[in-house]
C-alpha cells in the first residue's frame, strides 16, 4: 500500500503547530497503524529529520497511553477500540490519513501527537480511591458481594484512561472518565462509605481542570474501547445531586 | 565476595515471622526525617511507594509513562494466584511453595519462595480491600480457575484484565498519597544513573522526559521496580518501552545481576507478521486446552491449511508428549514449535508460526461451546489478523515474555549496594529458571506491598542522625556528567543506522542464540556479535533531533546502550551453565529423547555475577541449599 499521512506537527506546547503531508510506501495490509509510523520515523530519522512523537506502549489496547485523533475520529474508523489496535487494512490504498493529537483545552500538547492527560490524575487524586492503609484488610470472603454487583463494578473499572471520551466531546467533557471511577467504586461495599464525598469531589475536580459539561450527546460511548456506557453518566450526576443535598 | 543471603532461623512456616520478631522498626517520628527514591510505579513500586508514605517516610516515585497507571503490569490477563483453599481442594501454604519451587526447577531459595506463598492469602485481602473487582461467584464469594503446572484451583481473576484491575489499584492507593502530599510523583522522568556515596545508594540522576533536562534527587535508600529485561530480544511480549536501563546501571555500580539468562518464552503468542512488526501479542494460554497444534509435514506446503489432510498434518506435541500433548509446560512446547520451525516446517508468510486449531474441537463440543470459552480471545485475533479462527487455525508463535533473572536481592531484598532495595521482576528472587503462570502479579505485589517496607527499616535505622542527603557531593556531579556525556555522544554521532534497525538486529542474535535453546558454539557466536554491533552502534547509531526536547529516538537510543552490554552477559551467563534447567535448555545436555538433562551436583547455585567493566564480568555462587524438600526431576511424557 502507499499511503499519505497528514501529520499535525507542533515542536513544544509554546509554539504553533501545522500539519505537514509524508507519503509512505512500503505498508502492508497487516501492518498496524503504529508499525507504519515507525516506519515513518525510520524514513525521517534517515533523512535527517525528526520523527514524529506520538504515545505509546502496551500496544495491546489496555494501558491507554496510545490516542491520536485519526481522520476526524479519535482513536479511528472502527468504533471502541483503541488507536494501537488500527491496522492498515482498514483504509483505501492510496487514500490521505489524516492524524491530530487529542485536543481539549484540559489536555495541553506536549509535541506533535502527544498530549497531557494529568488532569485525569489529578480527577483522581481527589477521591478515586478507598482510604484504607495497607495491612488488617479483613478476609476478602467475610464481605460477600454478589456476581452481579461485582461485575457491574468491573465493567466500570474497565476504564483505561485513554482519553477518547474527551477528544471526541464537543464539550471536551471528562463525565464518562470520570463516572466510571465513581461508580466502580461506590458500587462495592468497601469504597461506598466514601460515595458522596468521592463524588461530589472527582465532579469538582473535573470541572476545575476545565473540561467541559456533558450534554448526553452520547459521541463518547462509541469511541470508548472499554464500552463504558453513557448510563454511567447519568448515574454519576444522580449521586452528585444527592451529594450537593447533603452536603457532602 | 561472599554472598549472604541473610535467610532467617527456624523452621521454613517461622521464618518471616521470626524475622517480623527481631528486624529493627522506625518509629512514625522519625520516618519522616527519611527519604525514599522509588524508581517505577507498576504493581512492585505503587505499592510499595503507596506503604511507605502510608509508614510516614517522604517518598519519591519515578516513571517513564505519562502516568503511573499505565506501567506494564497492567497488561497481565491470567491472574494471581494465592493459597486460600477456597474451593476445598486442598491446597494450602505448603503445597503453594511447592508447586513453585518445582516450576522453577529447583533453582531458587527455598525461604523466599515459602514466603511468597504464605503472604498470598493475606494480598487478596488487601486488594479486596482496595476495590479490586475480582469474579465472584453468584452468592458472593470470590471464584477462582486454574493455571498451568498445578492441580489445584488457586487463582484469583479479574475477567481477562486481572493486572489492569491490580495496578489500578496500587495507583489509586498511590493517588492517594499523592494528594496527602507523603509521594511526589514524576511521570515522563527516566532514571538514568545510580548516584553512590560512600559505597551507599543515596541518589539517582533523572531525565525529564519532556524537557530532556537532567535533575539530581537524593534520599537515603532507592528502591528499583523497573520490571523486567526481555525487550533485549527487541519483539517480546512487553510493553514498547519496557527496558533494563535502570537494572544495568545499578549492577554497573555495584549491585551483582543474577540468573541473567533466565527468560520465559511464552508459547502462545501471535507471530511476527513482517520485518517491520513491533510487538508480538499474547494470546492466553489457555487456548491450549482445547486447540491442537500441529504443522504440515510437508516443507514446501502451499495449499490453506483448511486445505491439508489429516494424514499429512504433524501433531508435534501430541506426538512427542503423549501423556501432556498439547498441555506440555510452557518451556517444552515453546522449544518444540522452534524445532519445528527451524527445521523449515513453520507456516505463514515468514515461516515462522504453527497452527493452533480448533476444528477438531468445535465439531466435538459445537461453536457456542468454543465461543462461550474463548469469545474475547477468538475477537482480539480477528482485530489483529483479520482471520476467524472458528473456521481457519489460528496461526502461534513463541515470544520472550518475562524475566526470571535480575538483581541479586537477600531475604530482605536488598541488593549487594548497600542502600539499593529491587523488587517486582526487576530482582531475581523467587521463580527460579522458570516462572509459573500467575505468579508474577504476586510476587511483585507482595515484595512492594508487604516485604519491602518492612525490611527497609532494618537498615534505615542507622541512617536516623544522617540528615537530608546533599545534592551537591561530587558524586552527584560526576554521575550527571556520565548521563550528559551520554547523551552528547549519541546525538552529536553522524551515523546512518535507526536506533531501531540496530535493536532489531541485536534481537535476532539474541532470540537465535539465548532464547529457547542454548548452545556452546552459538553462545560464543551471539558474544562476538554482539560486541561487532555494540562497536557499530557507536559509529553507525542515527539520531535526529535535540537533547532539550521531547525526544523518543533518543530515549530509545539510551536504552539500546545498556540494551547491548546487559545481551552479553545474558550469554556470558548461559554459557558458564553447563546444564538444562526450566527455561535455560542447553543443547549439550539433554537425555536421549531431547529432555532437559538438570545437573544439581554442579550446578545447584545462583550465578551472580559482578561487573567489571564493559564485557568482563566475574562470577559469585550462592549455593541453594534445599533443607526441606528434595529436589526431583520434571517429566511430562
Ligand atoms: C503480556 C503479559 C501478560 C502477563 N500476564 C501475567 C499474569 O496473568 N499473571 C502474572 O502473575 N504475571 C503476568 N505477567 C507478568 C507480570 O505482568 C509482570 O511480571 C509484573 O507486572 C511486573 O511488575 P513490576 O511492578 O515489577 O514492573 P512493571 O509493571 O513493568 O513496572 C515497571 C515500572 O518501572 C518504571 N521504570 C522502568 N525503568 C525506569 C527508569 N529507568 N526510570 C523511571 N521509571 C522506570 C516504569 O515506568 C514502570 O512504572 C504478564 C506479562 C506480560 C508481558
Ligand atoms: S471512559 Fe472510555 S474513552 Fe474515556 S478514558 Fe475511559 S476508556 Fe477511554
Ligand atoms: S498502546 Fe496501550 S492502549 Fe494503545
Amino acid at each position: 500500500m502507499k499511503i499519505n499521512f497528514k501529520i499535525w506537527r507542533q515542536n513544544n506546547s509554546k509554539m504553533k503547530g501545522h500539519f505537514k503531508v509524508y507519503p509512505l510506501e512500503n505498508i502492508t495490509a497487516d501492518m498496524s497503524l503504529l508499525e507504519a509510523l515507525d516506519l515513518l520515523n525510520e524514513e525521517l530519522v534517515e533523512k535527517g529529520e525528526t520523527a514524529v512523537a506520538f504515545d505509546h506502549d502496551c500496544r495491546e489496547g489496555i494501558c491507554g497511553q496510545c490516542g491520536i485523533f485519526i481522520n476526524g475520529r479519535a482513536h479511528g474508523p472502527h468504533d471502541n477500540q483503541t488507536t494501537c489496535q488500527v491496522h492498515m487494512r482498514s483504509f483505501e490504498d492510496q487514500s490521505t490519513i489524516v492524524l491530530e493529537p487529542f485536543r481539549a483545552n484540559a489536555f495541553p500538547i506536549v509535541k506533535d501527537l502527544v498530549v497531557n492527560r494529568s488532569s485525569f490524575d489529578r480527577i483522581i487524586q481527589k477521591g478515586g480511591f478507598i482510604s484504607a492503609n495497607t495491612g488488617g484488610a479483613p478476609e476478602a470472603n467475610s464481605i460477600p458481594i454478589g456476581k452481579e454487583r461485582a461485575d457491574y463494578a468491573m465493567d466500570m473499572a474497565a476504564c483505561i484512561g485513554c482519553g477518547a471520551c474527551v477528544a471526541t466531546c464537543k464539550n471536551a467533557s471528562a463525565a464518562l472518565f470520570t463516572s466510571a471511577k465513581i461508580n466502580h467504586l461506590n458500587a462495592l461495599p468497601q469504597g461506598n462509605e466514601e460515595a458522596l464525598s468521592r463524588t461530589y469531589n472527582l465532579v469538582e475536580q473535573m470541572q476545575e481542570e476545565g473540561f467541559g459539561h456533558c450534554s448526553f450527546t452520547g459521541a463518547c460511548e462509541v469511541e470508548c474501547p472499554e464500552h463504558i456506557p453513557l448510563t454511567s453518566i447519568a448515574k454519576m450526576n444522580f449521586d452528585y445531586m444527592k451529594a450537593v443535598a447533603f452536603k457532602k | 565476595m561472599k554472598l549472604d543471603a541473610k535467610i532467617p532461623t527456624g523452621d521454613l512456616k517461622d521464618k518471616w515471622k521470626n524475622y517480623q520478631s527481631h528486624c529493627r522498626l522506625i518509629n512514625p517520628a522519625n520516618k519522616r526525617k527519611l527519604d525514599i527514591i522509588v524508581v517505577g510505579s507498576g504493581l512492585a513500586g505503587a505499592g510499595a511507594a503507596a506503604t511507605l508514605a502510608e509508614g510516614g517516610y517522604n517518598v519519591k516515585c519515578f516513571c517513564f509513562q505519562d502516568t503511573p497507571r499505565r506501567a506494564h503490569s497492567i497488561a497481565a490477563q491470567g491472574g494471581i494466584n494465592a493459597a486460600k483453599n477456597y474451593q476445598n481442594d486442598g491446597d494450602n501454604t505448603w503445597r503453594m511453595f511447592y508447586d513453585t519451587l518445582k516450576g522453577g526447577d529447583f533453582r531458587s531459595r527455598e525461604a523466599n519462595v515459602y514466603r511468597l506463598a504464605e503472604l498470598s492469602a493475606p494480598l487478596i485481602d488487601h486488594f479486596a480491600q482496595q476495590g479490586v473487582p475480582f469474579a465472584r461467584e453468584y452468592g458472593g464469594v470470590l471464584a477462582n480457575r486454574s493455571f498451568g503446572g498445578v492441580q489445584v484451583q488457586r487463582t484469583f481473576y479479574a475477567r481477562g484484565q486481572t493486572g489492569q484491575q491490580l495496578l489500578l489499584a496500587s495507583y489509586s492507593q498511590l493517588s492517594r498519597q499523592i494528594a496527602a502530599k507523603k509521594v511526589q510523583m514524576f511521570s515522563r522522568h527516566e532514571v538514568q544513573e545510580i548516584v553512590v556515596i560512600d559505597g551507599k545508594a543515596r541518589g539517582v540522576i533523572v531525565r525529564d522526559l519532556v524537557s530532556g533536562e537532567l535533575s539530581r534527587h537524593s534520599a537515603h535508600a532507592v528502591v528499583l521496580a523497573t520490571g523486567g529485561y526481555s525487550k533485549v530480544f527487541f519483539l517480546s511480549t512487553l510493553a514498547m518501552n519496557c527496558n533494563g536501563s535502570a537494572i544495568w546501571k545499578a549492577h554497573k555500580k555495584g549491585a551483582l545481576f543474577a540468573s541473567p539468562s533466565f527468560t520465559q518464552i511464552h508459547p502462545t503468542a501471535l507471530p511476527q507478521g513482517s520485518e517491520t512488526q513491533s510487538k508480538l501479542t499474547l494470546m492466553s494460554e489457555s487456548l491450549r486446552n482445547d486447540g491442537r497444534i500441529w504443522v504440515p509435514k510437508n516443507k514446501d506446503e502451499k495449499r490453506a491449511p483448511n486445505d491439508i489432510p489429516e494424514e499429512e498434518r504433524d501433531y508435534y506435541l501430541e506426538r512427542r508428549y503423549p501423556a501432556f500433548g498439547n498441555l506440555a509446560p510452557r518451556d517444552i512446547s515453546s522449544r518444540a514449535a522452534k524445532e519445528r520451525i527451524d527445521a523449515g516446517y513453520g507456516v505463514g508468510p515468514l515461516k515462522n508460526a504453527v497452527y493452533l486449531d480448533f476444528k477438531h474441537s468445535i465439531a466435538r463440543l459445537g461453536k457456542d461451546t468454543i465461543k462461550s470459552r474463548y469469545g474475547n480471545l477468538f475477537e482480539m485475533y480477528l482485530k489483529i489478523t483479520g482471520i476467524d479462527a472458528y473456521t481457519e487455525p489460528m496461526k502461534i508463535s513463541p515470544a520472550p515474555h518475562f524475566s526470571m533473572g535480575g538483581l541479586w536481592v537477600d531475604y530482605e531484598l536488598h541488593t549487594t549496594l548497600p542502600g539499593l532495595y529491587a523488587i517486582g521482576e526487576c530482582n531475581f528472587a523467587d521463580h527460579g529458571a522458570n516462572r509459573l503462570g500467575a505468579n508474577s502479579l504476586l510476587q511483585a505485589s507482595v515484595d512492594g506491598y508487604f516485604i519491602l517496607p518492612l525490611t527497609i527499616g532494618n537498615y534505615l535505622a542507622d541512617d536516623l542522625k544522617t540528615g537530608k542527603i546533599s545534592t551537591d557531593h561530587a558524586a552527584f556531579s560526576e554521575a550527571e556528567a556520565s548521563v550528559k556525556n551520554k547523551f552528547e555522544k549519541i546525538i552529536n554521532n553522524n551515523g546512518t543506522k535507526t536506533v531501531d534497525s540496530l535493536h532489531r538486529r541485536l534481537g535476532k542474535i539474541m532470540w537465535q542464540e539465548c532464547a529457547m535453546s542454548r548452545t556452546k558454539e552459538g553462545l560464543e557466536k551471539a558474544i562476538r556479535e554482539i560486541r561487532e554491533l555494540r562497536e557499530e552502534f557507536y559509529k553507525e547509531v542515527k539520531v535526529t533531533g535535540k537533547i532539550q526536547e521531547f525526544n523518543q529516538e533518543l530515549d530509545k537510543a539510551s536504552r539500546l546502550v545498556d540494551f547491548l552490554e546487559m545481551a552479553e552477559l545474558m550469554c556470558v551467563d548461559a554459557l558458564e551453565r553447563n546444564e538444562s534447567c526450566g527455561a535455560h535448555f542447553r543443547e549439550e545436555y539433554q537425555t536421549s529423547d531431547g529432555e532437559a538433562l538438570r545437573n544439581d551436583e554442579s550446578y545447584s547455585y545462583v550465578s551472580a555475577w559482578e561487573f567489571k567493566n564493559v564485557g568482563n564480568f566475574i562470577l559469585h555462587k550462592e549455593e541453594l541449599k534445599f533443607e526441606f524438600v528434595q529436589p526431583s526431576v520434571r517429566s511430562y511424557k
